[in-house]
This record gives structure tokens, C-alpha cells and sequence, in this order.
């Protein structure tokens, strides 16, 4: 109440306010117009390229989608991206949700050293290890063709998935972990008493309460996994078979000689637009699972 | 004893495929870079020759390590000098102000973050553009259009600048959203005592907000020290691959180019364990010297 009166009644603090709004509405001018560029820029023609950058598009070309999508390929990146990031989500939840529910609610042998291992994984980057990782597959891929006559193990979206997946494990098995251990115990008890075994108990009572997380989980993995390109570049070497960002690299490079601008942008947008409409969409689910929870609680 | 047996299996058959995993994918790997180091290996035979300390030796001896260590720290010290104070400044304007329009500038804060770095390089590579460039056009409104366009990405001197611009451009809105969380469980109760003892803004800033999110600023500390090495790495990637003339050659660069393309696997190894060990050494000292005493509220 005091505070309120204060605020309304003295001139330097409406002067301040008006500042803020100020320095805050530029820094969102700062972060969304490049981004806001880049959608007008994929609809420009070649040659409007060659006028100040800010003019508006002449009309809505549309043939720069068409030739990313088929002449620089980017819709079959597009398809080898989904491929890769919906198995590695898949499995990701399938091998981590099961280790952080024993991990966090079970004491046994080997429980702390394995939760310390988690841990230090955290802080184990996945670009200081991807070269061993290329020459293990790489050794690996020489095996498998003295035994079978072609190697299997570069150039596999299945493999890239199973990496990609292995190296989000300490940070989801940290968070699942997190919430878990917030799990009263009686959950488990009940759950026995009515007959319920292990199993059963995890799928059918601890895995549906533990949704929002992981929904966040999913969420979180799904933007590292779908961005990723250092990985990716490295055990796809193959020409022709990439992930849409590497895709997006290519088209960087050959604009710069081949000056198709129109094409690079709409190559852009291909790869960004997923991210940002998953991100407006669950903006709102993870609000609503938040309050949602709350309301059982 | 049944259930005891029905227990450990479960335990078991959960742990096991994440652990599994774990192992191939991120100790192994892990390992081999430390053990790496110690050998000379070129190329895709099989000839190791155990060399001991000779590439660290070779990597101290060498001009391309030191621009290479420069060039980094550099980036460490203005991305997270920058970075650090303003999403401080701004954290605290949004989360201590009612302001209209709050959780839309949230969300646009964040974009950035759900942005791959490869399509964050592509659009500040169309904004250092010298001649078409949205920069540059600005610029020459007030420089005159006759002005020779400055060349931010082509310049020795400028393009580490340009780099960290658009690193800070990335980063800024994922430490808001880290400082305002923490800022939100500062009790309001405090600002309005203080707000009643006549201390003005600047003073509840120094001498309440920053003592009481102490502990988060610095677990930001450590993230700023091991993301600006990593997120240098894709950045010089996917934006200037190190040049003009190794002024951008970053650490992990430095090493992805000596490791896979060079094909010196033990060199470049030796370079991912010095600069493994640096970011350590660099995050623990960065701790002590920030320790204080931890308060309540």
C-alpha cells in the first residue's frame, strides 16, 4: 500500500519506468528482427537481394521453398532429421526414465557410484569426445566389412540416434532424478499393497505423474537433438546424407559462390520453423501442466 | 527371497541399458583422449607409436596453440563480462518492475536459445555482410554512404568481436531466464523494508539482489567458462571455420581441425586434454576467489 503511493507520486519513478520500457523493448527489437529478417528474406527474389537489405519483399516467392526442398535437397534432410530425432527421443526416454526411477528411489549395491558417474557426465561435452567416437565407429565399420563386406556403422541414422541419445543421458537422468526423489514413498506402498509388482508399479503409477517433466525433457532433448550438427557432420560423412543443419551449412557455403541467396533463407526457415512452433506450442503446455499439478497437490 | 530376487532383476534390467550406453558412448570415449594423447597417430592405419609427453611439448612449442589460446580467452572474458552484467541488469528490471507486456518479452528473450548456431551463423553472417549487410546499412546512415564498409567477419582485428557480438546475442536470454528464477524467490518484504529506510534502487540492486542470488551467479560462473569454450566451437564452425588467418581459431576448433580433417588423432587429442584441464583449473579458481559466506532470507 505504502510502496504504491510512493510509486505514483513521485516523477523520477515514472521517468524510470519509461527508461526501462525503453532499454527493454530494444533489446527485443534486438533479438527478433534478425529473426523476423530472415522470414523476409526467404521470400525475395535473386535480385532483390543487390537493394538495402531492409526493403520489403516485391511479393511472396514461394519457388525458393521448392528449389530448397528439392534441388538443395533439404526435404530429405528434412526426413533423415525427423528420423534421427524421433529415435533418439524414443529410446532416450525408453533407457533413462527406467535408470533415474532406480537410481533415485532404490538402495542397492553400486547406487552412489553410479549416480557420481551420472554426474560427472554432466560435465563431459560430447565435442571433446566426438573424434574417438568417429575413429571407434570408423574401426568398428573395418570389423564389420572383413565379416559382412560393407560397414553399417558410419553413415547409420540409427547409429547417430543411439549417440545422440547417450549423451543427453547425465543431464535427463539429473533432472528425472530431481523429481523423483520429491516422490513420497507412500506411492509405492499403495501400490504393493494392492498387488502391484515393480513394473507395473513404475509404467502404471510413477511414469504418469512424472509427465510435465517429461515434457520438459522432451522438449529440451528435442531442440539439442534436432540443432545438433557437430555430431551429425562428423558421423555422416557420406555426400548427399546429412541432418537438416549440416544441410543448412552446405547451403551457406554455396551461396557464397553461387549467390543464391533466396534459397539459403528459405533453407533457414525449413530449419527453424519446427523449433519455433514447438516452443509457442509448449509455452503454453508447460504452463498449464505446471498449474495443473499444483491444483492435484 | 522371491521378492529380493524379483527386485535385483528389476533393479537390474533397468540400470543396465543406460549404464550400457554410459559406458561405450561416454567413458570409453572419454578415456581415449587422455590415452590418445601419449601416441603419434596419423591417418587411418593403424601405426601407434607411443610418443609419452611429446605432443604437449610439441603444442607448447607451437605459435598456432598461443593465437589459438588468445583468441579463446578472449571470448571467455567478453562473452561472459557482457553477457553476465546485462542479463543481471535486465533480470532485474523485469522481475522487480510490473510491467505490461512482461511474459511476451520473456518469451522473446528466450528465442534465440531454441535457435540451432548454425541458423544463428547464417543470419549474422547476412548482418556482417560488408555491402549488403543490415549492420553496415545502419552504420551508413550516419558514416555517410560513401564510407569504405567495414568488414566485420573479413578484419583481423574486429571479426573476434563480431563473434562474441553474436555469441552474447545467443547467450543473454537463457542467463535472464536462469537470474530471474532465482530473483523470484528473493522475499518482496526485504525490497520494501529496505524501500522504507530510503534506499534507492541502486542500493537494493548491490545490496540485496546480488548478495541473496549469490549461489546461482556462481554456478553461471562455471556454465559461462565451459559454454563459451563449446559454444565458440560451433560458432567459428559454422561462421568463419577460424579465419581470416587463424583469427578466430578457438580451442576446440583448433582441435576438431587437427584431430579429424588434419588427421593427427594424438596431437589433436593433446590439445582436447589441455583444454580440458584449463576449463577445470579456470572454474575452480573462478569458484574460491567468488566464495562468500552464504546467506539466508
Amino acid at each position: 500500500m505504502n510502496k504504491d503511493k510512493l510509486t505514483q507520486n513521485s516523477g523520477s519513478d515514472k521517468f524510470y519506468k519509461g527508461f526501462i520500457y525503453v532499454v527493454l523493448i530494444a533489446l527485443a527489437v534486438i533479438i527478433i528482427v534478425p529473426v523476423l529478417w530472415a522470414f523476409m528474406s526467404s521470400i525475395k527474389q535473386d535480385g532483390e537481394f543487390y537493394g538495402s537489405p531492409w526493403a520489403l519483399p516485391e511479393g511472396i516467392y514461394l519457388q525458393n521453398f521448392a528449389d530448397a526442398w528439392l534441388k538443395a535437397k533439404m526435404g530429405s534432410y528434412m526426413l533423415n532429421s525427423v528420423v534421427v530425432t524421433v529415435m533418439a527421443l524414443g529410446l532416450l526416454l525408453a533407457v533413462a526414465l527406467p535408470a533415474s526411477y532406480v537410481l533415485s528411489r532404490f538402495k542397492f549395491k553400486g547406487n552412489g557410484f553410479w549416480n557420481l558417474m551420472f554426474m560427472a557426465g554432466l560435465f563431459i561435452n560430447v565435442n571433446y569426445i566426438v573424434v574417438p567416437i568417429f575413429l571407434m565407429l570408423n574401426n568398428g565399420d573395418k570389423v564389420v566389412r572383413s565379416i559382412f563386406g560393407h560397414p553399417i556403422l558410419l553413415n547409420n541414422l540409427f547409429i547417430l540416434a543411439i549417440v545422440y541419445a547417450s549423451m543427453s543421458l547425465s543431464f535427463t537422468i539429473y533432472l528425472m532424478s530431481g523429481y523423483f526423489k520429491s516422490l513420497p514413498k507412500e506411492y509405492e506402498e499403495a501400490a504393493s499393497v494392492d498387488g502391484a509388482g515393480y513394473f507395473r508399479t513404475m509404467v502404471q503409477v510413477i511414469m504418469p505423474m512424472a509427465k510435465p517433466s517429461i515434457v520438459t525433457v522432451i522438449l529440451f532433448n528435442f531442440l539439442s537433438f534436432w540443432n545438433e550438427y557437430i555430431v551429425s557432420m562428423t558421423l555422416l560423412p557420406k555426400p548427399g546424407f546429412k541432418t537438416l543443419p549440416v544441410g543448412l551449412m552446405n547451403l551457406m557455403a554455396a551461396q557464397k559462390s553461387a549467390v543464391e541467396y533466396g534459397q539459403m533463407y528459405a533453407g533457414l526457415v525449413l530449419v527453424m520453423l519446427p523449433t519455433l512452433i514447438l516452443y509457442i506450442l509448449v509455452q503454453k503446455k508447460l504452463t498449464q501442466g505446471m498449474t495443473m499439478g499444483g491444483l492435484k497437490g | 527371497m522371491e521378492i529380493n530376487k524379483g527386485r535385483g532383476r528389476f533393479i537390474f534390467l533397468c540400470l543396465a541399458p543406460a549404464v550400457l550406453l554410459f559406458v561405450i558412448f561416454l567413458i570409453i570415449p572419454t578415456f581415449d583422449v587422455f590415452r590418445m594423447s601419449l601416441y603419434k597417430w596419423g591417418g587411418y592405419t593403424d601405426n601407434k607409436t607411443f610418443v609419452g609427453m611429446q605432443n604437449f611439448t610439441k603444442l607448447f612449442q607451437s605459435d598456432k596453440f598461443y593465437q589459438t589460446f588468445q583468441n579463446s580467452v578472449l571470448l571467455i572474458v567478453i562473452v561472459t563480462v557482457v553477457t553476465f552484467g546485462l542479463a543481471l541488469i535486465f533480470a532485474s528490471m523485469l522481475s522487480r518492475e510490473k510491467l505490461k507486456g512482461q511474459n511476451l518479452l520473456r518469451v522473446i528473450f528466450y528465442i534465440p536459445n531454441i535457435l540451432s548456431v548454425v541458423v544463428i551463423s547464417a543470419i549474422f553472417s547476412a548482418i556482417f555482410d560488408p555491402n549488403s549487410g543490415l549492420l553496415n546499412s545502419i552504420l551508413n546512415l550516419f558514416r555517410g554512404s560513401g564510407a569504405d564498409p567495414i568488414l566485420w567477419l573479413g578484419d583481423q582485428k574486429i571479426v573476434i568481436f563480431s563473434l562474441g557480438g553474436a555469441m552474447i546475442w545467443q547467450a543473454i536470454g537463457y542467463y535472464m531466464v536462469m537470474y530471474m528464477a532465482s530473483m523470484a524467490n528473493v522475499p518482496e518484504s526485504l525490497y520494501e523494508s529496505a524501500g522504507l529506510e530510503g534506499a534507492g534502487r541502486m542500493t537494493q540492486f548491490f545490496s540485496i539482489t546480488i548478495p541473496l542470488i549469490w549461489t546461482n551467479i556462481r554456478t553461471t560462473l562455471t556454465f559461462f567458462i565451459i559454454s563459451t569454450i563449446n559454444m565458440s566451437f560451433l560458432f567459428v564452425m559454422a561462421m568463419t571455420s577460424g579465419g581470416p588467418d587463424g583469427s578466430t581459431e578457438v580451442f576446440l576448433s583448433y582441435m576438431y581441425k587437427e584431430a579429424y580433417t588434419n588427421s593427427s588423432y594424438g596431437y589433436g587429442m593433446a590439445i582436447g586434454v589441455v583444454v580440458f584441464l584449463f576449463s577445470f583449473a579456470l572454474a575452480a579458481i573462478l569458484n574460491i576467489v567468488t566464495k562468500r559466506d552464504h546467506l539466508e532470507y
